[in-house]
């Protein structure tokens, strides 16, 4: 144990854990908002974020900027930013509907047990990961940098930096957006109802399917936005990296009590701080034992999490 | 439930049937190439084609079939053919694979097998077939001690790579701060190791990192290369992790140079990086850059492959070589041909070959040369002297 | 399309109906058959008359240990999902228990310089991957379903972390020259030797014949029905007095038995151990095998595994326009993976009674499907 690493720069890990959780919890929200409504674990989520981080990396070398860019002027960033997010949005959601259509739909037309519904989103997952990674040869993928990492201002010693600040910034007007959403929209309204009760919602004259599509739709948007984020976090992309991504994003949302909104939050940003701090402590080679660690002890004193689980119950 | 052991055997041969189809074509094409020549004799290459660490597996690959171009266009009459083993790096593979090379008689030797952690599990199985393995770039230090009479090495192992690279650091860079990271591979940890032995007192900071592609996010990593203000960071792993490490660091505004060793020593490493951040970067290996290795190797390579020659092209190309050179001297079974390998001394495009009664590259003919990435291409520094 | 389906499908049951009616002593005799095969199947002079079905890219003996190893897998994971309907998503961290423990034991690259005799190691290895179910299960067995899910996965990820990470796993260096199981022929030459994966295939289908006539026993009795009244309804169960907590440890310990069996063998026969061998797909693709094979059914789970570890393998060397295939498998796993499930949930080969639950569950009227 090295408290010295910790503590020589407890601001900086504390920054840097909570911009790698609000990413997490960007993520984890799709994980939550499908548990939520149908009950299952989509395993494919995380090839929903990859399509979308890819997306904006090629959105962007489609407007001439490749891995060795360097974007300049405030706005023109803003434009390239937009444009990334909105090209990763479209391109998730683009996903998630398709898993939806392909590998969830006509199971549940047969009502076919949850297993079932497991096992096409693990070969989903492994085929859209396969189909990146053969196209991308396997090889990284190095994203333009379009903000500078310049410290925008120093808190308690620890130097916050514009594409953290951009992170933060983002995930949570999103996640606010996603929360006022759902409590007070009329299709907010019906999802809450899908997730309470299926069958009586659908009595009440609710598209269940409409609803199902619009959730997978919200979750693929999170995810494209992340994938984004990712991109200009990271600086580089792999087609593997989705499958350990979307595991700590689910990770996060059992943490915060799946099916609950503000608990994917809460369980993001709690993963990430952990992970860092841990990375300081013992070194980064251990920082998913502890990840997991945390969630082995959380679930024994708490089984459904932080906040427990409620999608339906989100006003509470 | 037994009712169904019928279809069971059923459904095995149909879909093996549907399956095999194909294979049978392809093996038919096989044999059709392999009879051209009088002689019929085969070499395989063994490592990663395909798969995340497959880069360095295609140089080699690349510089076998050169080898092999040049040796059957001036023996049109005795024919050698490749047969490459992909093994993806990965040791589950390798025993199936070894058995497949040493149940074709035809094959005579092996160049390979190229990652230290394959080598240790197919290697037990060549050597009790005595069938001769030369490795251009498995250079974990304690092969050399496992006692297999079949395996030679035609590079300098991370024992002569590691000081090499901590010379560099301390005259060169002239660095009082270190930053060691590795992967904790074998190779890299390895690699590692011998730096932090030399530098001692100027390390000021370690840690380890998940290779293979399982991290991605180095932040815990750079912020601690960050606070703790070193001028040099070695990283031992290889360059898929590398290009993120220093993407990253660059990314937070840390300068230090970033040094590692042959793992890294690819293209791929650019790529990933970045040219920007990767420039400066400084790259050990014990090959020699493409300018010294005489003769006209670059310019064949170049030729034949439409790319320029890569980290381990010259050394697999040597590796073949030998092979070659002893089945051209009439070693056409495999007892022999490892006898002629044995005591083989030559020179090659990389080094001046001869091996230790361990099988291992003398020591007198290992080089290490520094190679810096500049305007995103990487080029040669200068030659480390040896301190061993 | 619906036409051949139609088709296959009443040749199915014809074939079923067949079996169904044949006089017990040709159904034993279509087994002794079916097993004479398997024994026969890595001898060249055999597999060199069945066509396409040896590999050609890797060699056959070596194939088939690694399926019969995935088959054992499949059996023993068969248990926890299958039976007693855990969903685990890390059972192959159980193989990484028995494996290790036979390599820290007897290789000399290990701290402990033990040196043991891989036969003297198999018994602490089999006894260690049960407590470390027992261990595992404890606190996570109160869990429900997905948690449960979610946990098992993350216990796999610890070990593997554990192995690359710890000094003591030796990581990616590995443990080296882990000796061979016992025996030696008339002439002196060891039977499980470097060369010949045959006698470590037989070996392996030999335990797999006595663990299935083993599970299958267990599986005929109270432990079984237990356990089947669990996988229905486990508050039902509860309320009947079964003590569900018990024969869910039960079922776990007993599968995480077989997949340190597994590893214990592979460690013996491969020679040298490391952190790659430890992948996380490993887990999803047994758990895959079980469910495509048909969850709950013995059988069922040995076609799975013994499929998906086969066809993986028969890809390599199979060049398509030009393309090796290899290079797509998992792909192409992935895609059937879907389409399998789709049009039949249920596996190839399914338990007779989840067959009939699937029928049910179909009928079902589902509100605004």
């Amino acid at each position: 144990m090295d408290f010295n690493a910790l503590f020589s720069d407890f601001g900086g890990y504390t920054i840097t854990g909570l911009t790698v959780g609000a990413i997490y919890a960007l993520v984890a929200l799709g994980y939550t908002l499908v548990y939520g409504v149908l009950r299952l674990i989509n395993f494919a989520h995380s090839e929903v974020f990859i399509a979308g981080a890819f997306a904006a990396i090629w959105g962007w070398a489609a407007l001439g900027l490749d891995g060795n860019s360097v974007a300049s002027g405030f706005g023109s960033i803003m434009l390239y930013l937009l444009v990334g997010a909105l090209i990763a949005a479209v391109a998730s959601a683009g996903t998630a509907t398709v898993i939806e259509r392909v590998a969830y739909r006509p199971l549940r037309k047969r009502n076919a047990p949850p297993l079932a519904f497991l096992i096409t989103a693990i070969g989903a997952s492994i085929a859209i990961a396969e189909a990146f990674g053969i196209y991308t040869r396997r090889r990284p993928v190095g994203a333009p940098t379009l903000v500078k990492n310049d410290v925008l201002f120093t808190v308690f010693g620890a130097e916050v930096t514009v594409v953290q600040l951009l992170i933060l910034g983002s995930a949570l007007a999103m996640m606010v957006a996603l929360d006022l959403f759902i409590n007070r929209s009329r299709t907010g309204r019906g999802i809450r109802a899908v997730a309470q009760d299926a069958n009586t919602a659908a009595l009440m004259g609710i598209n269940k399917d409409r609803i199902i599509l619009v959730v997978f739709v919200i979750g693929g948007v999170m995810a494209g936005v992340a994938g984004m984020l990712y991109d200009i976090r990271i600086g580089t992309l792999t087609y593997s990296v989705g499958f350990l991504l979307g595991l700590k994003a689910f990770t996060a949302a059992v943490l915060g009590g799946i099916g609950n909104l503000r608990g994917a939050l809460v369980g993001g940003l709690l993963l990430g701080l952990v992970e860092n701090y841990a990375s300081a402590l013992f070194g980064s080679n251990w920082k998913d034992l502890a990840a997991f660690v945390v969630l082995v002890v959380l679930l024994m004193f708490r089984p459904t999490g932080l906040l427990g689980e409620s999608l339906g119950r989100a006003r509470a | 439930m037994r009712q169904k052991l019928v279809r069971l055997v059923g459904g095995v041969a149909i879909a093996a049937l549907a399956l095999g189809g194909a294979a049978a074509c392809k093996s038919d094409s096989g044999s059709d190439e392999a009879s051209g020549g009088a002689c019929d004799a085969k070499i395989a290459f063994f490592g990663a084609l395909t798969g995340p660490n497959a880069a360095l597996g295609i140089n080699e690959n690349n510089g076998v079939k050169l080898a092999l171009d040049k040796y059957n266009k001036e023996n049109a009459d005795c024919q050698v053919t490749l047969v490459p083993l992909d093994s993806q790096g990965s040791p589950d593979q390798a025993p199936g694979l070894a058995q497949q090379a040493i149940d074709d008689e035809k094959i005579l030797g092996i160049v390979g097998p190229a990652f230290s952690g394959e080598s240790e599990a197919a290697n037990p199985l060549f050597n009790e077939a005595g069938l001769v393995a030369v490795t251009p770039s498995a250079t974990r230090p304690s092969l050399n001690e496992q006692g297999w009479k079949n395996w030679f090495r035609v590079v300098g192992n991370d024992l002569y790579q590691g000081p090499a690279a901590a010379w560099y650091i301390e005259n060169e860079l002239k660095a009082e701060k270190v930053f060691v990271i590795d992967d904790q591979s074998a190779y890299g940890a390895g690699l590692a190791d011998e730096v932090k032995k030399v530098l001692g007192a100027k390390v000021v900071g370690s840690d380890k990192v998940q290779g293979d592609g399982k991290q991605s996010d180095f932040s815990a990593t750079v912020t601690q290369v960050k606070s703790s203000g070193a001028t040099a960071v070695y990283y031992g792993g290889y360059y898929p992790e590398a290009g993120l490490i220093r993407k990253q660091l660059t990314g937070a505004g840390v300068t230090a140079t970033l040094v590692a060793g042959d793992g890294t020593n690819d293209a791929a490493y650019i790529e990933g990086a970045g040219a920007a951040a990767a420039e400066g970067s400084i790259l050990t290996c014990p090959c020699m850059p493409a300018a010294e290795t005489g003769g006209t190797f670059e310019e064949d390579y170049k030729a034949l492959h439409g790319v320029d020659a890569g980290t381990y092209s010259d050394t697999a190309f040597d590796a073949a070589n030998i092979l070659l050179q002893g089945i051209k001297a009439g070693n056409t079974d495999r007892t022999k041909l490892l006898e002629f390998v044995k005591g083989y001394t030559g020179q090659g495009v990389a080094a001046n070959y001869k091996f230790g009664a361990n099988g291992d590259l003398d020591p007198e003919s290992v080089r290490v040369f520094a190679y810096v990435v500049k305007d995103g291409k990487i080029v040669p520094a200068k030659e480390i002297p040896k301190s061993w | 399309m619906t036409s051949v389906r139609e088709w296959i499908d009443s040749g199915r049951h014809a074939v079923a109906e067949r079996w169904h009616n044949a006089p017990r002593w040709m159904r034993w005799a279509v087994i002794a058959a079916v097993i004479v095969f398997f024994y026969a199947l890595p001898n060249r002079e055999f597999y060199q008359w069945l066509g396409p079905i040896p590999t050609t890219g890797s060699n056959f003996g070596q194939v088939l240990f690694t399926v019969s190893i995935y088959v054992l897998l499949a059996v023993g994971l068969n248990i926890v999902v299958g039976f007693a309907g855990l969903l685990d998503l890390g059972y192959f961290g159980f193989f990484a228990v028995g494996a290790y423990t036979v390599a820290v034991l007897t290789s000399p690259s290990s701290d402990l310089k033990t040196l043991w005799p891989w036969l003297l190691a198999l018994p602490v290895a089999l006894v260690l991957t049960m407590v470390s179910g027992v261990m595992l299960g404890t606190p996570t067995l109160r869990l429900r379903g997905d948690y449960l899910a979610i946990v098992t996965l993350g216990f796999a990820e610890m070990i593997r972390v554990a192995a690359t990470a710890s000094d003591f796993l030796k990581g990616q260096r590995g443990f080296n020259q882990i000796p061979h199981p016992p025996g030696s022929y008339s002439d002196g030459k060891p039977i499980f030797g470097v060369l010949d994966p045959r006698p470590y295939y037989w070996l392996v289908l030999t335990l797999i014949i006595l663990v299935v006539i083993g599970v299958r026993n267990l599986n005929r009795s109270r432990v079984g029905r237990a356990w089947i009244s669990i996988r229905e309804d486990e508050d039902a169960a509860q309320l009947m007095g079964v003590p569900t907590f018990k024969f869910k440890l039960w079922a776990f310990a007993s599968g995480a038995f077989i997949g340190g069996l597994a590893g214990a063998l592979f460690a013996g026969k491969q020679n040298f151990v490391s952190s790659q061998n430890l992948e996380l797909l490993n887990s999803i693709i047994i758990l895959a095998a079980v469910i495509l094979g048909g969850s709950g059914n013995i059988v069922g789970a040995i076609v799975g595994g013994g499929l998906v570890a086969y066809l993986i393998e028969r890809f390599r060397g199979i060049e398509f326009f030009g393309v090796e295939l290899y290079e797509y498998r998992f792909m192409f796993f992935g895609l059937v993976l879907v389409v399998m499930m789709i049009f039949r949930p249920q596996g190839l080969i399914p338990n007779r009674r989840r067959a009939a639950e699937f029928k049910d569950r179909r009928k079902e009227v589902i509100v605004g499907g």
